[in-house]
């Protein structure tokens, strides 16, 4: 018998549109205002993970002054540093701020695919953020098993925040996770889906291929970790033994047995490093785009550099154990993870180069995001070139777990992709707002911040090297320490203190920008992509006015011979004014 | 033109801050001094491409920097250089890796004549073991810890009654002699770390980890612990002495192995008894 089945159809899918102040400003489903919302909430916990490292350094420079600091405060500041700069801050404000605003512009969309669950995701990350600021107001407060959260010692007595603080820590990473994954799938979809006609994917600009694979690596990776905190919280709240040993802890024997605490750290790490790159290829995509609008020039070598991006990303799943030469692990993943490490050197290289390419025979212009940009150079090239001894399983061996360590992943995925977000900000902060940004102020931010970040990290790599371990709430008398250790620790904390404090007038620059600054204009660099290219600025609903734009050219149309001006945008269709031959 | 001298002065400071740096690596006390010899290879190979990028870069920034009627090169890619690139900085990268394995491959293979010693670590304390003159461990487990028995020793087995137990933080080492440190920890993760070794290992509960070395100065050297324990972390301190022969056997003799300290447990308990009776 035949059944009448009505044929499931609707009639054209319209935007989205904002009926209240409440969806248009608070549960917006715009890409642009969850934008904001994932940056201005990342800056806002990542100002309290600077405050933490001021502690930790008045604490380093100044043993046995603050009578405020006591080992337990200490070992809570550096965990919470730890892992609010590296998940709270540079994941979410790389991912969700500048993923958010530039992935639907950048590739010609109206918004992102999904955007309600994009909604959706700001407030689970805005739970977890704040799940994470409440461990500081339980008894024993927050955890300060290191930012690793390795066990056993992460669940045991005699580390601080072993009762509440480590449970909300493990809660804190699973919902930012879960909201992640629902931010993740967004950028993912919108950047296969929603390219406007003409946007293939070898036209994306680099700053859309860094986040989309820094995506696809995030959602690869974080379930690792995802397993890893819920085994982990079994393990605190129904004893089971998944990372916990037969062990005796302060006298006391536990009901544990059988568990393999390096079995967390393989988690922890699958996730981990890739992790890095999480950070670093968003960071490398803007900086390529960057370098290239201020030197008015093409970035060089674009095909090599989305290959570049690409095989970084899937090298990365292969490189962990790097973390773990000396965790007792087979010594024989030495030799494997040292190859597949140095190998992953490779690429990265090729992009240095390509970077400084860009700058040859260029018109640069010496603007702040140029400036931020060279500086990310500077302590991009530094602080790889200390992964090479890292990562070379042999030289690890005296170099891990000392300040060396620390020096190197500050300066390679802390300040590096700091100044990167400098420049994004200075660079986007015209279309996001419509305003210019101060240069005077902008110059007295990007030297203080850049020399004073430099001047921090350069000479802990010497301590490093000289023996100094990281993570000591003090050295007190040891033989192979000499006093100008403790000297360099004060003078590295003054200059902390300073760069810090000089970020108030970056702050300040946003604040009075925002109402005074020069009026920008639509298209203030002359730079190629979409973004800049819309009917309004700051851009409204929908980004693009009644049509989308289609696209006729890549994104790096600097400076071409025999057309008109310098730049040539990518909607721009084939025409006397673009004619290159 | 600032900011080209900004990062020239970036990259002097750089090369005279590690040329003059009052902070190098400690006098090196083992045979790992093929570890330091890597260290100085990758500072070479990679301080030649620091330099050499910085200054192009220096370079660019002053040449290329921004003037009226300068028009940039319109230069999408060059293979050939790529392709020239990528091989050079393999080669570079393989300099540094081969060594490195060959050194690493030392590393984890234990001289035959290495003898062991154990090193346990717990919050935040070390204490040590030697096997005895059987040259052999007695099983330990840790049902079997407990203030009278802090090593957890198995009185029923015949290899354990030689062993010698160090119950303090202070150790000694034999010069010239090839060692294999047996690494325990009773609670949480800990790492042997005595800097002018160079070589260092996680101790990982539930499983025994492993390092060799061969003392070749004598000293004293202070033993660290360097994979975060909890709050007594920078305070769980040791002593690591290396002794020549003469001193070391004096040293040794004066330790007391597990069958001794059980005797003398016994007459202490013997003894307490008695006066409990009088």
């Amino acid at each position: 018998m035949m059944v009448d089945v009505p044929v499931a159809e609707v009639a054209e899918v319209e935007l989205y549109h904002a009926k209240s102040y409440w969806t248009k400003y608070v549960f917006s489903q715009d890409a642009k205002v969850i934008a904001i919302q994932y940056g201005g909430t990342a800056v806002a916990i990542g100002l309290v993970g600077l405050v933490l490292s001021w502690l930790m350094r008045l604490q380093l420079g100044f043993p046995d002054t603050f009578a405020f600091i006591d080992a337990t405060d200490y070992y809570q500041f550096i965990t919470v540093h730890g892992m609010i700069m590296v998940i709270y801050l540079l994941t979410a404000l790389f991912l969700g701020g500048f993923g958010n605003y530039l992935i639907p512009l950048m590739v010609g969309a109206r918004d992102m695919v999904f955007p309600y669950l994009n909604m959706v995701s700001y407030w689970v990350y805005l739970c977890a953020v704040l799940i994470l600021v409440a461990s500081f107001f339980v008894e024993g407060g927050p955890t300060g098993a290191g930012w690793t959260l390795y066990p056993p010692q992460s669940i045991t007595e005699g580390t601080p925040g072993s009762e509440g603080g480590i449970i909300l820590m493990l809660v804190s990473l699973a919902l930012f996770i879960i909201g992640f994954t629902m931010g993740g799938l967004n950028y993912v979809v919108t950047v296969l889906q929603a390219r406007t006609r003409g946007m293939t994917l070898m036209r994306l600009p680099l700053t859309v291929w860094g986040i989309f694979v820094a995506t696809i690596l995030a959602l690869l990776a974080f379930p690792a970790l995802f397993v890893g905190c819920i085994m982990m919280t079994l393990d605190k709240l129904l004893g089971t033994s998944f990372f916990m040993p037969e062990m005796i802890s302060l006298g006391q024997q536990l009901e544990y047995d059988g568990g393999s605490p390096i079995l967390f750290q393989h988690l922890f790490w699958f996730f981990g490093h890739p992790e890095v790159y999480i950070v670093a290829l968003p960071a490398f995509g803007i900086v390529s785009d960057l370098l290239a609008v201020h030197a008015r020039k093409n970035i060089f070598g674009y095909r090599m550099m989305v290959w570049a991006i690409v095989i970084i990303g899937a090298l990365s799943f292969v490189v962990w154990a790097h973390h773990m030469y000396v965790s007792g692990m087979h010594p024989y993943f030495g030799f494997f993870f040292a190859t597949t490490t140095l190998i992953i050197a490779v690429p990265t290289a090729l992009k240095v180069y390509n970077w400084v390419l860009t700058l040859w025979h260029g018109d640069i212009h010496l603007t702040q995001p140029m400036l931020f940009s060279l500086a990310f150079l500077v302590t991009f090239i530094n602080g790889g070139i200390t992964g090479l001894f890292l990562g070379n399983v042999t030289v690890d061996v005296p170099l891990s777990d000392t300040m060396f360590v620390v020096a190197h992943f500050h300066m390679v995925m802390g300040i590096a992709p700091l100044m990167v977000v400098f420049g994004a900000i200075y660079h986007w902060y015209p279309k996001i707002t419509g305003r210019m940004l101060h240069e005077g102020m902008g110059k007295f931010h990007f030297w203080v911040t850049f020399l004073g970040a430099y001047t921090i990290f350069l000479p802990l790599h010497y301590i490093g090297l000289q023996g100094v371990p990281r993570r000591y709430f003090e050295f007190g008398d040891t033989a192979f320490i000499p006093d100008s250790v403790t000297t360099l620790n004060a003078f590295v904390t003054v200059v902390t203190l300073t760069v810090g404090f000089a970020q108030i007038v970056f702050f300040y620059n946003m604040w009075r920008s925002y109402k005074h600054g020069k009026v920008a204009g639509d298209n203030p660099w002359g730079a190629t992509t979409l973004e800049w290219q819309t009917a309004e600025t700051p851009p409204g609903h929908g980004n693009f006015g009644e049509e989308l734009p289609l696209v006729y050219r890549w994104a790096y149309d600097f400076s071409v011979p025999g057309a008109k001006n310098d730049f040539i945008p990518q909607n721009m269709p084939p025409g006397p004014d673009t004619n290159n031959h | 033109m600032i900011v080209a001298i900004g990062l020239l002065v970036v990259l002097v400071g750089t090369v005279l801050f590690h040329v003059y740096s009052p902070w190098w690596w400690t006098p090196i006390a083992s045979n790992w001094g093929n570890m330091d010899d890597t260290i100085l290879l990758t500072f070479w190979i990679t301080g030649a491409v620091f330099i050499a990028v910085m200054l192009f870069m220096v370079y660019c920034i002053y040449k290329f920097r921004h003037k009226e009627g300068r028009v940039a090169h319109y230069e999408p890619e060059n293979t050939k250089l790529e392709v020239w690139l990528t091989s050079i900085t393999a080669v570079g990268v393989a300099a540094m890796l081969a060594p490195g394995l060959i050194v690493w491959n030392d590393y984890v293979t234990v001289p035959e004549d290495a003898v062991e010693f154990e090193a346990i670590g717990q919050q935040w304390s070390w204490t040590f073991r030697l096997p005895g003159e059987d040259g052999k461990f007695g099983t330990v487990s840790m049902k079997d810890m407990n203030p009278d028995n802090p090593f957890g020793m198995s009185a029923d087995d015949p290899n354990g009654q030689d062993d010698v137990l160090i119950e303090e933080d202070e150790m000694h080492l034999l010069k010239d002699q090839p060692i294999k440190a047996l690494l325990r920890s009773v609670d949480v993760l800990h790492d042997f770390y005595v800097p002018q070794f160079r070589a260092k290992m996680d101790m990982v509960p539930g499983t025994v980890t492993y390092f060799w070395l061969t003392p070749i100065r004598t000293g004293e050297f202070e033993i660290l612990c360097a994979e975060l324990c909890g709050v007594g972390h920078h305070a769980m301190r040791g002593t690591v002495v290396v002794d020549e022969q003469e001193a070391y056997d004096e040293w040794l003799s004066d330790q007391a192995t597990y069958a001794e300290l059980v005797e003398e447990a016994r007459i202490r308990k013997e003894n307490e008894t008695r006066l409990a009776m009088n």
